[in-house]
C-alpha cells in the first residue's frame, strides 16, 4: 500500500516525459473549463423547477400548493421557482446547501414521505427545519428579491407599510423581525399552528 | 298523445323556465337569455385601503377592509386570527374578535374562538368596486326613522 502510494506520489511530482508544457497548460486549462462547466451546468440543473417536481412527493404536494400564490403566477409575470426560495443564491451557501440536500436522496430512496398521509404527518417538522434556517440567515432568500431599502411604503397598503417600517427597521438582534416570522406559509400550506 | 299529470306539471314548468331565462330575468345571467354565452364581466380587485366602513344595520358582521387572497383557513391555521385574536391586537392594532366569537351556543363562554365562529368568511367578506348584479332598495333604519320624525 504505501509503495503504491509512494509511487504515485513520485509519477506526480516528476516532470512529464511525452507531453509538451504548452499541451500540458493549455490542456489542463480547457480540461477545466470542460469540468467546471459541467459541474456548475450538473448543479444548475438541480435547482430547475422540472427538476423538483420530477419527484412525486413535490409534484403532488408542495408544488400542487405554491400554483395558486402570487410566487407562481402574477400580474407581472415572474415567478419564483423552488430554489429561488430553498437554495441560497451565493456558491459557498449554496454548496453546503446541496450537500444537505443528500439526505433528501436518502428520503427519496427510503420513501421517506412517499405517500400523502407520510407527508402530512411529517410535514411539521420540514416545515420548521425551512423557518428554523430562514430566521438563521435573517431570511436571506426573501431579500434576494425583496429588499427593506427598495420596498416604497407609499405603495404599500397601510398594515403592510406599518408592519414593515418597523419591524424591518431594526436587527433582529435588537428586538426587530425578519421576514418569516410573519410570512409562514406564503407559498405553502401551513402545518398544524396550534402550538406555535 | 295524452300527458300524464306529473309530465304535464313538468311541461309546465319547463316552458315556465325558459320563458324566464329567454327573457334574461336571471340576474346571474346578467340579462343573455340561455341559449346566449353572457359575456363575463372582469374579475375586480378587493378593496384594501383598511379603512373602516359603516355598517348597514347593527347585526351586520363588519366587513373586511382589506384583501384577503390565499388566507389559510382551516384546522392547521388561521391567518385572520395572526392579528384579529384577543392576544395578538396590541401589536397588529387589528379590531379584536368580538366577546360573542368566544361564546358556544348556550352563551358559555370559552377561552379561545368558538369552533361555530372559526371560518371567518363564512360572515365577513371582502367588499369590491363594482356594479351589483342584482339592484336591491335596502334602506338604512336610521334613514327611515328620520324621514318619519319629519
Amino acid at each position: 500500500m504505501r509503495d503504491l502510494l509512494r509511487r504515485y506520489w513520485r509519477t506526480l511530482t516528476t516532470p512529464s516525459k511525452f507531453y509538451s508544457l504548452g499541451f500540458l497548460t493549455i490542456g489542463g486549462f480547457i480540461g477545466g473549463i470542460v469540468f467546471w462547466g459541467g459541474f456548475n451546468t450538473a448543479m444548475e440543473f438541480t435547482n430547475t423547477e422540472a427538476f423538483c417536481t420530477s419527484c412525486h412527493e413535490m409534484r403532488d404536494n408542495v408544488y400542487q400548493e405554491i400554483q395558486p400564490t402570487i410566487h407562481f403566477t402574477n400580474r407581472s409575470g415572474v415567478r419564483a421557482v423552488c430554489s429561488d426560495c430553498h437554495v441560497p443564491h451565493d456558491w459557498t451557501y449554496k454548496m453546503a446547501r446541496k450537500m444537505q440536500a443528500s439526505k433528501e436522496v436518502w428520503g427519496w430512496i427510503f420513501g421517506t414521505i412517499s405517500t400523502r398521509e407520510k407527508f402530512l404527518a411529517k410535514r411539521k417538522e420540514l416545515a420548521g427545519r425551512e423557518w428554523e434556517r430562514m430566521k438563521a440567515n435573517d431570511s436571506l432568500e426573501c431579500r434576494n428579491c425583496h429588499e427593506y431599502q427598495a420596498m416604497d411604503f407609499t405603495r404599500q397598503s397601510k398594515r403592510g407599510a406599518d408592519a414593515h417600517s418597523t419591524a424591518l427597521a431594526k436587527k433582529v438582534s435588537e428586538g426587530g423581525k425578519t421576514c418569516i416570522d410573519c410570512h409562514k406559509g406564503i407559498a405553502h400550506r401551513l402545518p398544524d399552528m396550534s402550538a406555535q | 298523445m295524452r300527458l300524464q299529470g306529473h309530465q304535464g306539471l313538468g311541461l309546465v314548468l319547463l316552458l315556465a323556465f325558459t320563458g324566464a331565462f329567454a327573457q334574461g330575468h336571471d340576474p346571474l345571467r346578467l340579462g343573455a337569455g340561455f341559449e346566449q354565452e353572457p359575456k363575463t364581466p372582469p374579475l375586480v380587485n378587493a378593496e384594501n385601503d383598511d379603512r373602516k366602513r359603516v355598517r348597514s344595520y347593527a347585526m351586520q358582521p363588519p366587513t373586511i377592509p382589506h384583501k384577503i387572497d390565499n388566507y389559510q383557513v382551516d384546522k392547521n391555521a388561521n391567518k385572520c386570527m395572526s392579528c384579529h385574536a384577543r392576544t395578538r391586537v396590541g401589536e397588529t392594532q387589528a379590531t379584536p374578535i368580538s366577546i360573542t366569537h368566544y361564546q358556544d351556543r348556550d352563551g358559555n363562554f370559552l377561552a379561545d374562538v368558538s369552533p361555530r365562529r372559526y371560518f371567518c368568511d363564512q360572515c365577513h367578506v371582502v367588499q369590491m368596486q363594482t356594479e351589483p348584479v342584482v339592484k336591491n332598495r335596502f334602506r338604512d333604519v336610521e334613514s327611515i326613522i328620520r324621514k318619519t320624525k319629519k
